[in-house]
């Protein structure tokens, strides 16, 4: 089932928390809103359940318009951040919630109820946990419970508010696969929102990246990753390197920096954005480009050694950081203080002058 | 063996032996003697005299009436309490934290000039006393009065134990009962009332404690007519009065032993309370 949102404007109080909101979530999808606090992502999903309504603006699922239809009637299944597990119920009797509320004529037989239940339970391989109560459980098998209870109504619409926000970061690389594999499997549309860009980049099919009420990209993980739209998804979307200064006939510097960049780059004001990936350590400055560092910091734990530069006759507003192999790193062996060279590879341009970034390659 | 060399401030045996001695010694003097006098003053005629003080024809008809005032106070408030406290709790609206602060006026106002407000206002010189009066309806000096004015001085109490703790639960439980497709009734009877319970039977305890033994207002509003618009506590002060101390003290034994049974049931239910 798709859901589109057209010109939804949401207040609380005077304060707008969405700004003319327009996005299709394609059927069968896992779709991420992705935004830090504050952006009205969590805002933006209550609305779709139907907990939250828009001052203006429709919500449509698969072209029917719910945009008046009451919570209980939207059918979706939602997880709450915070679980929201009923604290006086076993983990059966939550599952089991949604069917035993149903009316009369549409509720299964006691028999069939405890068949799903049983089956939702070994879906989310928690069945020896039923008879416990909330209180009882860690906060994975808690959230496992929540999804289990949200899917007990076959929703083919499943929303989750910040699904592994409170979990420890091993549980959390679990939960997330699983729940990838679930989303396979069963094929429902899903959104959740998250604030984790790896958790987004990682886990959907689509991004919404928002701030301040407003969409700023909708994209796949890899367009948005490899082609951001605007300085905030550049900056929001991982680490990123910056270098600001003023481009006059086709080289572009600032204090003792400069990088000539390649044709067709007007005059103007202009900040050279760069993926650490993007940027190669050198001993000495080439021909193309000039960006001379000092080694402030050396991190040699994970899968790349980060290397940590502060600008030598120039300035910027952090730090740059570049990765290398530990391969590289061995044959090196650079030192704290050492002065080095970057050397751009690709970079992404943005003028005061055009709207659009422009990506530059240098190979 | 190393001597503990630092002791906390304030704990040298005597310090200690002396605040124990003191506490206890308050304790006797001016909760338990006093409980125990009135039983031993009720009994001072023996068993026989104490039936006969209780069988009384006068007494009997102010137990019944305090009953009465009971039965119709509690139920009443506690609707009100759990609707009030929902509202404040489950709500935004302009005025939400004024009406958490009149809640408390009950509280804040002497019970003797919450009878006489009752008075000024429905009495038969009153604004809606008179209108009353046309119709032939007399609210004071009988016992619909004497309700009304047990409702108001025992409202708050159900209302002040739920709403901290809906605050605490928040809503999110109930967002998630209705997202799953619950009615409000189905709401309220499946999630809501599960998990204020033990507060709310807490409220009606201390409801039900006031209510029995409410004297100051209602003794403005009744009017003090033997057999027809008194309770208890009003009985035992015109027995008092009467110098029949042993009568008095007979019926005060009722109202304590009301109370050491509310005292019981309130310590069972803070201790199931504190178990969930």
């Amino acid at each position: 089932m798709s859901i589109e949102i057209q010109g939804i404007n949401k207040f609380f109080d005077k304060f707008q928390a969405l700004h003319d909101i327009n996005l299709t979530i394609p059927d069968g999808q896992l779709t991420a809103l992705l935004g830090p606090s504050g952006s009205g992502k969590t805002t933006l999903l209550r609305i779709i359940a139907g907990l939250e309504t828009p001052e203006e603006g429709r919500i449509r699922f698969s072209g029917r318009d719910v945009t008046d239809l009451h919570v209980r009637d939207r059918r979706v299944g939602f997880v709450f951040q915070h679980y929201a597990l009923f604290r006086h119920m076993t983990v059966a009797e939550n599952v089991a919630f949604g069917l035993n509320v149903l009316p009369r004529k549409e509720r299964p037989g006691k028999p069939e109820i405890r068949k799903r239940v049983k089956d939702l339970l070994e879906m989310v391989q928690l069945e020896h946990l039923a008879g416990r109560y909330p209180a009882q459980l860690s906060g994975g098998q808690k959230q496992r419970i929540a999804l289990a209870r949200a899917m007990a109504m076959r929703p083919e619409i499943l929303l989750l508010d910040e699904p592994f926000g409170a979990l420890d970061a091993k549980v959390r690389k679990d939960l997330r696969r699983w729940l990838r594999s679930l989303h396979d499997e069963l094929h429902f549309t899903s959104v959740f929102v998250t604030h984790d860009q790896e958790e987004a980049l990682e886990l959907s099919d689509q991004v919404v990246v928002m701030s301040n009420g407003r969409i700023e990209q909708v994209d796949t993980p890899l367009e948005l990753y490899g082609r951001p739209d605007s300085r905030f998804v550049f900056e929001f979307l991982g680490q990123v390197n910056v270098l600001s200064g003023k481009i006059r006939d086709g080289v572009m510097s600032q204090g003792d920096a400069w990088i000539r960049l390649p044709e067709g780059c007007e005059n103007d004001d202009a900040q050279l954005y760069l993926r650490p990936h993007e940027v190669r350590l050198t001993q000495s400055a080439s021909d193309q480009a000039h960006l001379p560092f000092r080694i402030e910091a050396i991190n040699l734990i994970g899968a790349e050694v980060r290397i940590e530069l502060k600008p030598d006759g120039w300035e910027c507003d952090e730090l740059w950081e570049v990765g290398i192999s530990h391969t590289e790193f061995n044959a090196r062996q650079p030192q704290r203080g050492d002065r080095c060279f970057a050397v751009p590879d690709v970079g992404h341009l943005f003028c005061e002058h055009s709207p659009e970034p422009k990506t530059l390659e240098w190979r | 063996m190393a001597a503990r060399k630092h002791r906390r401030v304030g704990d040298s045996p005597l310090v200690r032996r002396t605040l124990i001695g003191l506490a206890v010694a308050l304790t006797v003097l001016l909760l338990f003697m006093p409980l125990v006098l009135i039983f031993v003053q009720a009994f001072a005629e023996g068993w026989a005299g104490y039936v006969s003080n209780i069988l009384n024809e006068y007494t009997l008809h102010a137990i019944g009436l305090t009953l009465v005032v009971a039965l119709l106070t509690v139920p009443l408030n506690m609707v009100f309490g759990v609707f009030l406290a929902w509202l404040v709790t489950r709500f935004r609206f302009p005025g939400r934290k004024l009406l958490t602060t009149l809640i408390d006026i009950p509280f804040a106002v002497s019970p003797v000039v919450a009878g006489l407000l009752f008075l000024l206002l429905y009495g038969s010189n009153g604004w809606v006393g008179q209108w009353l009066g046309e119709y032939d309806i007399q609210l004071m000096f009988s016992w619909p009065g004497i309700v009304m004015v047990t409702v108001f001085v025992t409202c708050p109490f159900v209302a002040r134990e739920l709403i901290p703790l809906m605050q605490q639960q928040g809503r999110e439980e109930e967002e998630a009962g209705v997202v799953l497709g619950a009615s409000g009734w189905q709401l309220f009877r499946r999630v809501t009332l599960p998990n204020i319970r033990w507060a709310l039977l807490y409220g009606v305890i201390l409801t039900n404690a006031r209510a029995v033994g409410e004297f100051g207002a209602v003794s403005v509003v009744s009017g003090n007519i033997r057999g027809e618009t008194n309770t208890l506590p009003l009985q035992v002060e015109l027995l008092y009065q009467d110098y029949n101390t042993v009568g008095a003290f007979a019926a005060s034994s009722l109202l304590a032993g009301i109370a050491l049974i509310t005292l019981v049931v309130k310590a069972i239910v803070e201790w199931r309370q504190s178990r969930n």
